[in-house]
């Protein structure tokens, strides 16, 4: 059973906000979601390791970069070349 | 015969988000056709939003190599197509710019999430789209709008410049009025391509064959029970009935995985969706972060604001799923359900060269109608097998049910892509002659 | 109170490109974000590619280290938000790493060989760069031309006993890391370091991204002191995660809910796995400091000091061989102290010597042509036109034109006389058997020679010079 303040600190873990008016529904669908996922304690079975092709691969040779412009055009705010970030206190 | 493409189509479904009016071509095998590329398909220049506000106004500086490859055989990119958001539904719904309607009835949604390229198809605006298939967002809205759809095997089409969703289920994929011009579509986009490290160099060079003398066609009950309408369940078994008319025969298989394909398949799309979509920031792209907020603080109100609620439920369960005392219970079980699946599905192409069966399990549902996750949720449990096991699967137009479209899902070995082509091939020329 | 040490080091690769794209790593002094791509800044529907030769490097360093390669590696994503990391997680390696379990040799306090044990290596990506804007303003500023670049990750097990040895410990792998030619130390940034630190009892505290290696011993001496402050006075260590703040020399805490990190681990669905473990086989390493150590003792005849020092730097070493052969031990001396004395006090590197003229000057040192007072000078004069990148002169011709050849015969002979004649009262005290007066009648003699003479040379005369009464 998922709480409310469970369903809280999921949000926070990944940082989607969450109203507390949003907090009721969203642990209510949670439960029924988590209640279905229960089937999965009758899986059988060992984890094994990826079958299939491994060993790919690419040469260490340059290729070119997108220019200065185009890395910041789609950036919401720059400041002499670099992209502007909120601030980690 | 290079040229450009006027294109201003009446698009009274909502099928696109972007459409493109002057749609430059050039020669090749798609010479001067108008193509539906599905708005989470990167293209350079052109506005790529995956439905959803926290990517408007996003324009990629490169194109996917599905749409290097259109652009190389000649198409007219002629527009970005609705969708759920991210790809997250099953009906259209949860885009931000608002439903797609059914053309075959446009009281109902036209199925998800690749419903705009479905619609543009289903009403004749575009003769073929690319879609994207992560638990069955092709096939889904191809048998709802009465349209062809194929989800390639896992690896034979470049997911470079796909906005991932979740990487280890989802392919590109063709889809149009008939199977012809989808195993035309799908022979311009399956060529290898190294920036894929989970692609296989298997390109796809055919042309359908009606001839399916001898195929053996698997029959599996878990296709048929529970859940499955059953006048849905009926008229695929003609459609059934249709193909061993033409030689086929029929063998009883099961994929007895089946009972966790659902619950493996939303843990697994969810958590890969938690991590894919973390990137979406407002920093690099997409409507500015407010840097003058502190760091959580800004990204979780943009967050918060941009993602519609499907997303941010999903982004939430994927997170759950992965999450410190619970990746146990619930992604590493999923993973062994998984695998458990895909051995369900090797046993059953021993016996059987295709297995059929209904592609969902009822008809288009009416816009609204499925507003809790869990029943919208449970709409997906024919088709995210396929995505489980990595197999290929199409769906094709096979009759109706009170006038609305019914897809024959036809699923087949991994790199078989053009068995299953063949059989829907001759399924519709038997049916449209 | 036994000190408990260990260390999780992240090393750049020296390879073109970066970890998972084709954009050079080559962007020092560039502006920022010139060296992206879609793949490095996180847009949408890139897709990585893993950079063989990173895996190549890694596969070096396990086998240079012992170490165990596992059958099957694998990429896994590490999610955290944080403002350098465009992807919102980092493409690393969590339960199958690259290889495991290793050893690295190093002194302990006592001068003794001890076993520092290695756990793991792993690749995976570095983030961007923060800078932070100075002043009052609320955001930070993000260069994602450091995005990307392969890192590999050395984690050790708790087996160091003191600051020092984990110094002794860094300089030995680093060593080991530049001869594996994997590794450019000279780069900034390019080793950074996480320390483990507790004491024996006590509760562990880390001490993160210290970014020289030199800062790990300043930063674990100040970490020993605080912790065994607070035992002291009868408090408890906390565990926590601190900061190194490089330029006052002390560690905070980091007061963050870093302790609460949930990263939610699980494999790259982007990547193949990776098995590799056959290729080790075929990796030829070069001569290891260790053995390369040895062969100087052996094959010079030079002490253990100097063979280690010599062999403390590749290119060193490279030097030290190249000029030994006019004599090894004088060579050893010369390039182990002299010469490594005057670079690090110009603050230049090895790479700027021209091997022939130094070759040069051991001839004329040899042949005792100049003193060793003189070869000094000509040394720091060689030096100097380095440096002010300008041709460097034989030292033959330094010698010529500076009059600095061995003093000999007459004018040996002459300043001797003078100097003698000149301090009477010295002279009287060396006959009284003050040692000292020696000393000073030499001295005044040098001086008058501007080193010239050799000074051992010179107390033999001058005394018996005295003694049989020369004057
Ligand atoms: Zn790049």
């Amino acid at each position: 059973m998922i709480t409310e303040s469970d369903i809280e600190h999921i949000a926070e873990l990944a940082d989607i906000g969450i109203s507390k008016d949003e907090v009721p529904e969203f642990t209510t669908q949670f439960n029924a979601i988590l209640d279905y996922f229960e089937v999965l304690d009758t899986v059988e079975g060992e984890s094994a390791p990826d079958a299939g092709i491994v060993n790919v691969f690419r040469d260490d040779e340059p290729r070119p970069c997108l220019s200065q412009e185009k890395t910041l055009e789609n950036a919401g705010s720059t400041e002499n070349g670099f992209i502007k970030a909120p601030r980690v206190m | 015969m290079a040229g450009t493409l006027e294109f201003s189509p009446d698009d009274r479904y909502n099928a696109f988000i972007t459409t493109c009016r002057q749609a430059p071509f050039s020669d090749g095998a798609l010479a001067g056709t108008a193509v539906a590329v599905k708005d989470n398909i990167s293209t350079k220049g052109i506005q790529t939003t995956c439905a959803s506000k926290i990517l408007e106004g996003y324009v990629p500086p490169y194109d996917a190599y599905v749409v290097e490859l259109l652009r190389q055989a000649g198409a007219a990119i002629v527009g970005k197509t609705n969708m759920d958001e991210f790809g997250m539904g099953t009906t259209t719904e949860t885009s931000a710019f608002g439903p797609t309607q059914n053309p075959a009835d446009p009281s109902r949604v036209p199925g998800g999430s690749s419903g705009g390229s479905a619609a543009a198809v289903a009403a004749g605006l575009v003769p073929m789209a690319l879609g994207t298939d992560t638990g069955g967002s092709i096939r889904c809205p191809a048998a709802f709008c009465g349209i062809v759809g194929l989800k390639p095997t896992y690896g034979r089409v470049s997911r470079y410049g796909l906005i991932a969703y979740a990487n280890s289920l989802e392919q590109i994929g063709p889809m149009a009025q008939t199977v012809e011009d989808v195993s035309k579509l799908m022979s311009v986009i399956a060529r290898y391509d190294p920036r894929d490290s989970t692609m296989i160099d298997r390109p796809y060079d055919h042309r359908p064959s009606a001839e399916i003398k001898g195929l053996r066609v698997g029959i599996p009950e878990e296709y048929f029970g529970e859940g499955v309408d059953p006048r849905v369940a009926e008229s695929v078994r003609d459609a059934v009935g249709i193909l061993e008319g033409l030689g086929a025969e029929t063998v009883p298989v099961s994929i007895p995985g089946m009972r966790h394909a659902l619950a493996a398949y939303y843990v697994i799309c969810t958590s890969e969706a938690s991590s894919n979509l973390a990137r979406f920031d407002g920093v690099r792209y997409g409507p500015a972060v407010d840097t003058r907020k502190s760091w959580h603080e800004a990204y979780q109100d943009l967050r918060q604001e941009l993602f519609g609620a499907e997303v941010r439920r999903r982004i939430m369960l994927g997170t759950f799923a992965l999450s410190a005392g619970y990746a146990g219970k619930y992604y590493a079980k999923a993973q062994i359900a998984r695998r458990n699946i895909r051995e369900d599905f090797e046993r059953a192409f021993c016996d059987a060269d295709v297995i059929a069966g209904p592609t969902m399990p009822t008809t288009a549902f009416r816009l609204g109608e499925r507003s809790d996750p869990i029943s919208m949720y449970l709409s997906d449990i024919l088709t995210a097998p396929a995505n489980l096991a990595g197999i290929p699967a199409i769906s094709v137009p096979c009759s109706t049910v009170d006038g609305l479209p019914v897809g024959l899902q036809i699923m087949g070995r991994q790199f078989e892509d053009e068995r299953v082509v063949d059989a829907a091939f001759a399924y519709e020329q038997e049916v449209r002659a | 109170m036994k000190t408990i040490v260990g260390l999780e080091i992240h090393v750049q690769l020296s390879t073109a490109t970066k970890l998972f794209c084709g954009c050079s790593t080559d962007y020092r002094d560039d502006e920022p974000n010139t060296h992206c791509c879609p793949v490095c800044l996180a847009l949408p529907g890139a897709l990585p590619r893993l950079n063989k030769r990173a895996v190549e490097y890694g596969l070096r360093v396990a086998k240079a280290l012992d170490m165990k390669v596992l059958e099957e590696s694998e990429f896994a994503r590490k999610n955290y938000f944080y403002p350098d990391l465009p992807k919102a997680y980092q493409i690393t390696q969590y339960d199958k790493p690259l290889a495991v379990e290793g050893t690295v040799e190093i002194e302990d306090d006592e001068g003794h060989e001890k076993i520092v044990r290695i756990t793991r290596v792993h690749l995976e990506e570095d983030p961007g760069r923060l800078v932070h804007v100075a002043g009052g303003s609320k955001y930070s500023l993000v260069d994602y031309n450091r995005s990307g670049i392969p890192l590999l990750e050395i984690v050790t097990e708790p087996d160091m006993r003191s600051p020092q040895e984990a110094r002794r410990f860094l300089n030995k792998l680093r060593t080991v890391l530049e001869y594996l030619g994997v590794f450019d130390g000279e780069r900034e940034g390019g080793l950074r370091v996480d320390a483990n630190i507790s004491l024996e009892g006590s509760e562990r505290v880390e001490v993160k991204n210290i970014s020289s290696y030199k800062g790990v011993e300043k930063a674990l001496t100040f970490e020993v002191t605080r912790q065994k402050n607070l035992l002291r006075r009868g408090q408890r260590v906390t565990r926590e995660t601190r900061h190194f703040m490089e330029g006052r020399g002390i560690t905070t805490s980091s007061r963050s809910k870093e302790e609460e990190h949930d990263y939610r681990y699980f494999p790259e669905p982007d990547l193949r796995p990776l098995r590799v473990a056959d290729w080790v086989a075929a990796i030829d390493l070069p001569e290891l400091p260790t053995a390369r150590k040895n062969r100087f003792m052996t094959q010079y005849g030079i002490s253990l000091n100097h063979a280690r020092t010599l062999t403390g730097d590749p290119k060193l070493a490279d030097f030290y061989e190249a000029v030994a052969h006019v004599d090894p031990v004088l060579a050893a001396t010369w390039v182990a102290d002299t010469l490594l004395g005057e670079l690090n006090y110009r603050d230049m590197g090895i790479a700027a010597v021209p091997v022939e003229r130094i070759a040069e000057l051991l001839a004329l040192l040899r042949s005792e042509t100049i003193t060793d007072t003189a070869g000094v000078q000509v040394l720091r004069e060689m030096l100097d036109t380095c440096a002010a990148g300008k041709p460097c002169e034989p030292p033959a011709m330094i010698v010529e034109r500076e009059g600095l050849a061995r003093a000999t015969g007459d004018e040996f002979t002459q300043v001797v006389e003078k100097v003698i004649a000149a301090n009477p009262h010295a002279v009287e005290d060396y006959r009284a058997g003050k040692k000292g007066a020696l000393n000073f009648l030499v001295g005044q003699v040098m001086k008058e020679t501007r080193g010239r003479a050799d000074p051992r040379e010179l107390g033999k005369i001058v005394s018996e010079y005295i003694d049989t009464g020369g004057v």
